[in-house]
């Protein structure tokens, strides 16, 4: 990717300049309209694992939003190379390169929160997110939206993240980031902590809770129903 | 009477469509039918008439938990003051005091164990009822259903299964949850695939260990320690549950335990009175003690040197923990088990062996009924569509 020469610069600022609308459609939907989480209910693991404690699930947001948007630039600038039956091996190449670049840089500079995240970071490989966006929007499109698209997936994943872990980690432990806010029993307060949100099946609730808000709030989210069920006593039943 | 109904009546045509109440139509709804029979009739030729209606199978349940709510309140208190005299106090620390120093704290006295015992069930069950209601009717008047005697029952059983020390709070947030998620997400009665009682009390169980579980919950004594006979063998099998606790006595129910749960005699008068006038399927109460007595049969002749619970006979089994209230109140719930009669035979047996397993191979939980009857809820509509499946493959052969 070192050899990209004048015109293909100049190729991409062009292409900012022509699609900003489109630009902010990318960034803007997948926040809420088309979440990744509560929408398309994809990376739900990673949802479930790290989230007890905020300062993890930041870092994972970084994490996860970086490589999102790196990963679908790259696939996109060589989209026209990559013969389509060997696609997915040449994406996961590129994913793992950039989830083994982050895995680095948090060993080296984030040391406790890289070992409490463990194998998640090196799971974002297998985050059906980052594939997904990859094979649905890199693919087709240029590496410039590719890359905002890439990045507002990350952020419509964080914006869920945060919140269920800003939940959890709340209500779980009585503290944001590590500082108290409701002081526990344990330590001489008056707030019970709610064990069940340490643990990983409680973001479950959580996550369903958010997506029955959302589609409460956008109810063009909600899905037909697979079949209908008749009325026991319907008005105009034969009389 | 007929002056009620006449009111019920008057007021009426504000709760109708076009009425200045209409969206409290359930609220009206829920007291008209809960006093009088309602006045439905059914549309159209073709239509099943059966005196068993959802009120009345609701209604049957409560109905069959009198003698363990009697049990409940007459052994919290027995255990509260057996702990107090053992202890040697004189008066509780709490407001139960302006009742119960009246009465004095004597077990001997059946009237104070039954009254301290009803002053720790009452709130319990009030807090419930009210939380619990207000949900339900929220739900009913948004989602235009009607509210239903469903709530009867999951109160009731609910407030039984709570140890006596629980804080009023818990009891609204667990039934909160019961409520809510484990039903009225699934689209209200009728819907739920979980049990919402059994469901109130696993998020508590989870949420708050510490007051749900362990020893100092149990007997509604600050500060005592008392392990249920289950805890105590866990801890130290069949030796240390003789020491402390007859065969005789906990099929009565006066041990240590969750309110209501503590008496399997007062469940098997409501399994045989369930099973008298078919609200609660034989097949399942069956089934669940077939699997229990097989797979603790079975631990008994694997024997462990290890694990003293392997030693533990079917018939303790049957009479500590919650074994005999779950058995009969719980698996029994015609919604969340399966609904095919050879599926239910399937589904008891199920929830018999997780329980055995979870009590003895499980060393985190002492108690194994609740979280084997929620797993085996969650496999009901999966055995029910074998049993069909099978069916019709059997039938499908002789036509070939």
């Amino acid at each position: 990717m070192s050899a990209v020469s004048d015109n293909e610069v100049k190729g991409l600022i062009d292409e900012i300049k022509d699609n900003q609308e489109e630009l902010k459609q990318v960034v803007r939907e997948p926040l809420v309209d088309n979440n990744p989480i509560t929408l398309q209910v994809l990376g739900i693991c990673s949802a479930l694992a790290v989230t007890s404690q905020l300062t993890t699930t930041l870092t994972m947001c970084i994490a996860l939003t970086s490589v999102t948007a790196f990963s679908s630039a790259s696939i996109s600038l060589i989209r026209n190379h990559i013969p389509s039956s060997i696609r997915i091996i040449v994406q996961m190449t590129i994913i793992a390169s950039l989830v083994i670049v982050v895995d680095q840089i948090l060993k080296a500079f984030a040391y406790e929160i890289a070992k409490s995240l463990s194998v998640f970071v090196g799971l974002i490989i297998t985050n059906c997110i980052v594939m997904g966006r990859a094979e649905a929007y890199a693919m087709k499109n240029p590496p410039i939206m590719s890359f905002f698209d890439g990045l507002g997936n990350g952020l419509g994943y964080s914006l869920i993240l945060i919140i269920v872990a800003v939940i959890r980690e709340l209500l779980g432990s009585g503290s944001l980031l590590g500082y108290t806010i409701l002081p526990t029993v344990q330590n001489g307060g008056w707030y019970v902590p709610n064990g069940l949100l340490l643990l990983p099946p409680s973001a479950f609730f959580i996550i369903g809770l958010l997506i029955w808000c959302f589609r409460t709030w956008k109810p063009e989210q909600v899905e037909q129903p697979d079949f209908k069920i008749m009325p026991a006593h319907s008005a105009e039943g034969g009389h | 009477m007929a002056s009620t109904r006449q009111f019920l009546d008057s007021i009426k045509p504000h709760f109708v469509e076009g009425g200045r109440l209409q969206k409290l139509y359930p609220i009206y709804e829920m007291v008209d039918t809960f006093i009088y029979t309602p006045g439905d009739v059914t549309h159209g030729t073709v239509h099943v008439r059966d005196i068993i209606d959802l009120k009345r199978t609701m209604t049957y349940v409560v109905v069959a938990t009198v003698f363990c709510v009697l049990m409940a309140c007459y052994n919290t208190g027995y255990q509260a003051n057996l702990a107090m005299s053992e202890a040697g106090l004189g008066s509780v620390e709490n407001w139960r005091r302006i009742i119960m120093d009246s009465l004095g704290y004597s077990t001997l006295n059946p009237l104070s164990n039954f009254i301290h015992g009803l002053l720790y069930f009452l709130p319990v069950y009030i807090v419930t009822l009210a939380v619990g209601g207000i949900w339900e009717v929220l739900f009913a008047v948004v989602r235009k259903h009607d509210v239903n005697e469903g709530f009867l029952v999951t109160s009731m059983l609910y407030a039984l299964i709570l140890p006596p020390t629980i804080p009023l709070w818990q009891v609204a947030l667990g039934i909160s949850f019961g409520v809510v998620i484990g039903k009225e997400v699934f689209g209200g009665t009728g819907k739920n695939f979980l049990n919402p009682a059994l469901t109130g009390r696993a998020f508590l169980y989870f949420a708050y260990p510490a007051y749900m579980s362990g020893d100092s919950v149990w007997v509604a004594m600050d500060g005592y320690s008392g392990a249920t006979p289950l805890g105590v063998a866990a801890a130290g099998g069949m030796d240390a549950v003789n020491q402390g606790f007859s065969w005789f006595q906990s099929f009565l129910g006066f041990i240590p335990g969750s309110m209501g749960e503590t008496s399997t005699l007062a469940c098997l008068i409501g399994a045989a009175f369930l099973m008298l006038t078919k609200v609660g399927s034989y097949r399942i109460i069956f089934g669940v003690f077939l699997g229990m007595f097989f797979t603790s049969t079975l631990f008994n002749v694997i024997g462990s040197d290890t694990n003293p619970m392997f030693g533990m006979p079917w018939h303790w089994h049957l009479v500590l923990g919650g074994f005999a209230f779950g058995m009969t109140y719980m698996a029994t719930d015609p919604v969340s088990a399966s609904q095919t009669n050879p599926g239910r035979w399937i589904y008891g047996f199920l929830i018999g062996v997780m329980t055995v397993l979870i009590r003895v191979v499980n060393p985190a939980y002492p108690e194994g009924i609740m979280l084997a009857i929620l797993f085996v809820n969650i496999f009901a509509q999966l055995i029910d569509y074998a049993v069909i499946q099978v069916n019709i493959r059997r039938r499908a052969k002789r036509y070939v």
